[in-house]
């Protein structure tokens, strides 16, 4: 009950935000943007002869491959430049430098190494994802509390115990944390990378529905399914939090 | 009864803005084996640094902790810290935290030994329980039977129960003390709670204020359990506060 309550102000936004959309369109007559009413039609035209499934599927995987190759390089670079103070000082100002780089800049790039097939969007999403989750991670192992250190060093456990049982643990929460940020980018770049080239995914439908006779309702209904699923991307990810191994971290 | 701790001449300097700090100034004393030692002194005067440089995470700049007749230059498990804040790790359940120092046992033989010493502090039930589902209270016994369980020689105690209230601090007291009684450990404890040294310890060492020196010794012969109320005790606790410059009757 409580839980319907809170999300009541949100959704009246939302109505009220329709009704205005609905309101502008009927005062001013355009005949090339879209009511409401025309992006749902649009929307279920798509979905009815299955387009609409092939381009999320075709973004969900390029998203799903980039990310986790990322997570595969990040955390591993991240848990190292954590604790040996060298890989830091000596792979840090290189990340640092990388990481401000826009994604959208590396397109030219991932057109010329890796052509215009799948490789390139999930290229761009892999460089995109992998510099945040690599400061989370680092980040992470620094601030590990001193104390649990000391604590681990008292009892003279090996450096695999230490690591298994102190240092991965402590540092999971701020690995989570990065993964959020990293997915977030990535659902960002994989949409932009594809209205670059080939020939699938939601950033292509875009693109191709302008192009193929200013179908703007598609453009909108594009748009709207990008941050829905955008949305249920980052609940999933904080639904993690819940966990039984970085659940410590959330309570109280 | 032989010493087991043997402290020599310890000294330790910060370098600070105002230029050197000494903290730690020719400390030198005896602890025998089996018996608890208070360390008293105001706060700021070093009590800290002088128990990390005893438990080994601070190398001194000059003198030397030896124990059994072996100079110490680490921490190791023969001598277990346990700290004002604790460090039992929030991220492993009682058990797991109480099987984290025990490496040379069977997988089996561990949770055994570990659910053995959560009983002896009485955090039986509480076995599977993580530290944030545990009072302050509760969370000071699992640190206590944590470093029981791995058998230390010397528990190294430094203001152990002031993050606990009052009556917390002096049912974990009495805890210890049982628990002291069973198993014999030699015991450091660092404070600056006249009554809770004066409850656990047999000889008490006043410290003065920075750079710590020791200041005055004290025995204290009653025998277990005290009455803290009993006048020889209060006789001993005015003494000792008037050594650390507090007059009992204001003045």
């Amino acid at each position: 009950m409580n839980r319907i309550k809170s999300t009541l102000p949100a959704l009246g936004v939302i109505v009220a935000l329709l009704f205005a959309w609905w309101g502008a369109i009927v005062a001013t007559q355009s005949l090339i943007f879209p009511t409401p009413w025309q992006v749902v039609t649009g929307a279920v035209e798509l979905l009815a002869d299955g387009t609409l499934w092939r381009h999320i599927g075709a973004s969900l995987m390029r998203v799903g491959t980039g990310f986790a190759l990322a997570v595969c390089v990040a955390v591993p670079l991240g848990l190292w430049m954590g604790w040996v103070r060298g890989a830091y000082d000596t792979l840090n100002p290189i990340f640092q430098m990388l990481r401000p780089i826009s994604p959208i800049a590396w397109i030219p790039i991932a057109i010329l190494w890796f052509g215009v097939g799948d490789a390139s969007p999930i290229y761009l999403i892999f460089i995109s994802s992998v510099f945040p989750m690599i400061v989370q991670t680092t980040v992470g192992v620094h601030t590990i509390d001193k104390r649990y250190l000391r604590a681990a060093e008292n009892f003279g456990v090996s450096r695999a115990t230490l690591f298994t049982q102190v240092v991965i643990p402590a540092v999971l929460p701020q690995v989570l944390v990065g993964m959020r940020i990293g997915l977030g980018v990535a659902w960002l770049v994989v949409v932009a990378a594809e209205m670059i080239a080939l020939r699938s995914g939601l950033g292509y439908m875009i693109m191709d529905s302008r192009n193929a006779g200013n179908r703007y309702d598609l453009v909108i209904a594009g748009m709207i399914i990008i941050g829905v699923i955008g949305l249920s991307l980052d609940s999933t990810m904080r639904r993690l939090e819940r966990i039984r191994w970085v659940r410590w971290r959330y309570a109280q | 009864m032989h010493s087991k701790i043997e402290v020599r001449d310890l000294n330790k300097s910060y370098e600070s803005d105002q230029g050197r700090l000494v903290v730690v100034d020719n400390v030198s004393f005896t602890v025998r084996d089996g018996e608890t030692v208070a360390i008293i002194g105001p706060s700021g005067c070093g009590k800290t640094t002088l128990m990390n440089m005893i438990a080994g995470f601070v190398r001194p700049d000059a003198g030397a902790i030896v124990i059994d007749g072996v100079p110490r230059v680490k921490p190791d498990p023969r001598g277990i810290l346990i700290t004002q804040h604790g460090s039992v790790f929030p991220w492993l359940t009682v058990r797991e935290n109480l099987m984290f120092g025990l490496n040379g046992h069977a997988p089996r033989n561990k949770a055994e030994i570990a659910d053995h010493y959560a009983a002896i502090v009485g955090l039986k039930g509480f076995e599977s329980s993580y530290p944030h589902e545990l009072s302050g209270g509760m969370l000071k016994r699992a640190e206590l039977a944590r470093a029981l369980v791995v058998k230390p020689e010397v528990l190294y105690m430094d203001e152990p129960f002031s993050a606990l209230d009052a009556l917390m601090s002096l049912r974990v007291r009495n805890e210890l003390l049982r628990i002291l009684a069973e198993e014999r450990h030699t015991v450091m404890l660092i404070t600056h709670d006249v009554e809770e040294a004066i409850h656990v310890a047999d000889r008490i060492l006043v410290l003065s204020p920075r750079p710590a020196r020791i200041q005055a010794e004290f025995d204290v012969p009653f025998p277990h359990p005290r009455r803290l109320a009993s006048a020889p005790a209060q006789e001993l606790r005015v003494a000792i506060l008037r050594e650390l410059g507090v007059d009992q009757y204001g003045g």
